[in-house]
């Protein structure tokens, strides 16, 4: 297939499945973007004008086409504190710089990176947010009477039984129209959306962050805009790749990171709030028979068309129905086999699983999860690379030998160098490191130690079956010894 | 008459055993063949491609669980083929569709999969299964 037709083949393959899939996302995606603003604390359009760039932008430039792409929970919830404490302004500037970031990660193509996130991380990660999510519904519920909890188990009720006797409409729509229409024409005063921020029924429009271009401002924005375009990227590679397992296809990945920056800086740019790929949306959109890059850009579009249509129903939206989609959302999230699997699991990836949820509930921020738990998967690497087993033997004629099994480098010649005995009256000291393997600096002066200590006592040295890395490594640094010359 | 089967596996025992009895079943008449068929449903996807991280090493682990299967029916001397589906629909519907759209004798299932809670939370794929396929069914217990 050359170029223009693969470009056609995306865009028109498959026309009717696209568009069909991108109305109901959009009908799903607006009680979403919605409740997502609330968690980062700004106006709901904050939310609803990010969803509609970002979906649109990502149709065209994105490199994985039937994901969907908008406002998401894991980005409102890093943006709470940064909008609590200097307003709306900043997180829009922030929105532009996490896109440069992403936009450079792409083009630099450093998605391969994302392999250093061990996978009980990524668990973590997806589990964490779930159990974010569903906390940030809490305060909504506080100082409620019965109404609101009974209108909210309406919602779940409808959400999760409806599906048994049709799937043709989106249950999650049905069980908003619903409790909306009962509030409305039963005149129940609860909260609604139009209590939370206002709504405005136009277009997105142009304008630059209007921020003091300083120093300082970017130091306030730079780490909010790191801990962004790293959770945004780690969640749409995530989705992309979960997309291309449904779909049977394969993405470029690079060019996802390239697409999901220009989204983010274009949403910035028009009043939008950061965001990433949506694992939930993207399922929802392939199951609704969407895969091209229309069902992303029917999505905004329809979006965008039934807030300036419905704007004035959906500020009657109670904010009970919310606060059910959004539980609907935290328990769709969770990887519940990960549950059913732990015990399966080695020890220590269920310990990284755990502790990576555990800091993120703690701090409220999935970048500092994550990168405890890389650290820790780290240093359980380390751990378990660095036992090193020194099998010994005696000949006949006192020769000792020492069979070393394992990685040396720094985190194990402590442990290496105890399972030496220096103090043995012995001719000559055999060291056969065939089944080692020295990696550092600390591993070469391991072994000129060892030679060093013998020699005091008049033991003469001998090493054999170094592997060829090892002796070019030895070459390199280890100057002083003299095995380097055998 | 029962030659050509179709049957749904999922790696639960119940699917195993489903199996075993479409082996024997086939193994009454030479030149049986049995295809093997696993679909890979939207939120299967997504918790294998959490465990595996990828999508291609989800799919060799797939690849992996299925050969013993093929080599159990191969070992038994039927043919057979094997088919992963790439759930856009539910399992149930995936299984419908393909099994109504080519030609087998029979198709064997498990009578559920995924385990008790899901059955009950998600209504039996078996059940769905039985109601909408055009053609012998045997559900094994």
């Amino acid at each position: 297939m050359n170029y223009a037709e693969k470009i056609k083949n995306e865009w028109l393959g498959n026309v009717r499945g696209d568009v069909l899939a991108g109305i109901v996302v959009a009908l799903a995606l607006i009680p979403e973007a919605i409740a997502f603003s609330i968690i980062a604390g700004v106006d709901p359009m904050v939310g609803l004008y990010a969803a509609f760039c970002i979906a649109v932008v990502i149709a065209f430039i994105g490199g994985r086409p039937g994901m969907i792409s908008g406002a998401t929970g894991a980005m409102a919830l890093l943006m709470i504190t940064l909008v609590a404490d200097h307003g709306l302004e900043y997180l829009l500037a922030a929105t532009i710089l996490t896109g440069i970031i992403q936009l450079l990660f792409g083009v630099f193509k450093l998605s391969g990176f994302m392999k250093f996130i061990p996978r009980s991380v990524m668990i973590g990660f997806v589990n964490a947010l779930a159990i974010l999510i569903f906390t940030s519904q809490l305060q909504h519920f506080v100082g409620e009477t019965w109404v609101m909890y009974s209108l909210v188990a309406l919602t779940l009720a409808i959400i999760y039984i409806l599906p048994r006797f049709t799937k043709a409409v989106p249950s999650t729509l049905v069980a908003i129209i619903v409790v909306t229409a009962i509030v409305i024409f039963m005149n129940i005063g609860v909260r609604t959306v139009g209590d939370m921020g206002a709504l405005t029924q136009s277009l997105p429009l142009f304008a630059l962050p209007n921020i003091p271009l300083t120093f300082e401002t970017l130091m306030i924005i730079l780490p909010y805009s790191v801990a962004l375009a790293i959770v945004g990227l780690l969640e749409s590679l995530l989705t992309a790749s979960i997309v291309d397992d449904m779909t049977d296809t394969d993405s470029n990945k690079n060019k996802e990171s390239r697409g999901q920056g220009i989204a983010n800086m274009i949403a910035g740019c028009f009043g939008g709030m950061a965001g990433c790929a949506m694992i939930g949306q993207s399922v929802i959109n392939v199951k609704s028979g969407g895969n091209g890059r229309l069902s992303s850009l029917t999505a905004g579009i329809f979006l965008m068309f039934l807030i300036i249509v419905l704007g004035n129903v959906v500020v009657q939206i109670p904010m009970a129905a919310l606060a059910g989609v959004m539980i609907m959302v935290a328990i769709g999230t969770f990887d519940w086999s990960s549950l059913m699997n732990i015990h399966k699991l080695p020890r220590t990836d269920a310990i990284v699983m755990v502790v990576t949820v555990a800091v993120v509930v703690y701090t409220h921020d999935l970048s500092q999860g994550v990168l405890a738990g890389v650290v820790l998967s780290a240093i359980f690497f380390a751990w378990k690379v660095s036992k090193v087993r020194v099998e010994k033997s005696l000949s006949k004629d006192s020769v000792r030998t020492y069979e070393v099994h394992g990685q040396l480098f720094f985190a194990s010649v402590t442990d290496f160098l105890a399972k030496i005995d220096y103090n043995e009256d012995v001719k000559l000291v055999v060291l056969d490191i065939a089944n080692a393997h020295l990696w550092d600096d600390s591993a070469v002066g391991a072994i000129d130690k060892i030679e060093h200590k013998f020699e005091q006592r008049n033991i003469k040295v001998e090493l054999t079956g170094m592997n060829k890395e090892s002796s070019v490594l030895m070459d390199k640094i280890g100057g002083l010894s003299k095995a380097s010359g055998h | 008459m029962f030659n050509n089967l179709l049957v749904a596996i999922d790696g639960s025992d119940h699917s195993k055993r489903a199996l075993e009895k479409a082996i024997e079943l086939a193994k009454l008449e030479g030149n049986s063949n049995i295809e093997l068929l696993y679909v890979v449903a939207g939120n299967k996807s997504k918790s294998d491609v959490l465990q595996y991280g990828d999508s291609d090493t989800a799919s060799m682990k797939r690849k992996r669980m299925l050969l013993p299967i093929e080599e159990l029916v191969e070992s038994a001397g039927v043919t057979s083929k094997t088919t992963v589906l790439h759930g856009k629909k539910g399992a149930a519907e995936s299984i419908i569709e393909h099994a109504n759209e080519g030609s087998y004798d029979a198709l064997v299932i498990g009578s559920r999969g995924l385990g008790a809670v899901q059955t009950m939370i998600i209504g039996s794929v078996s059940h769905k299964v039985m109601k909408y396929v055009e053609m012998p069914v045997l559900m094994v217990k």
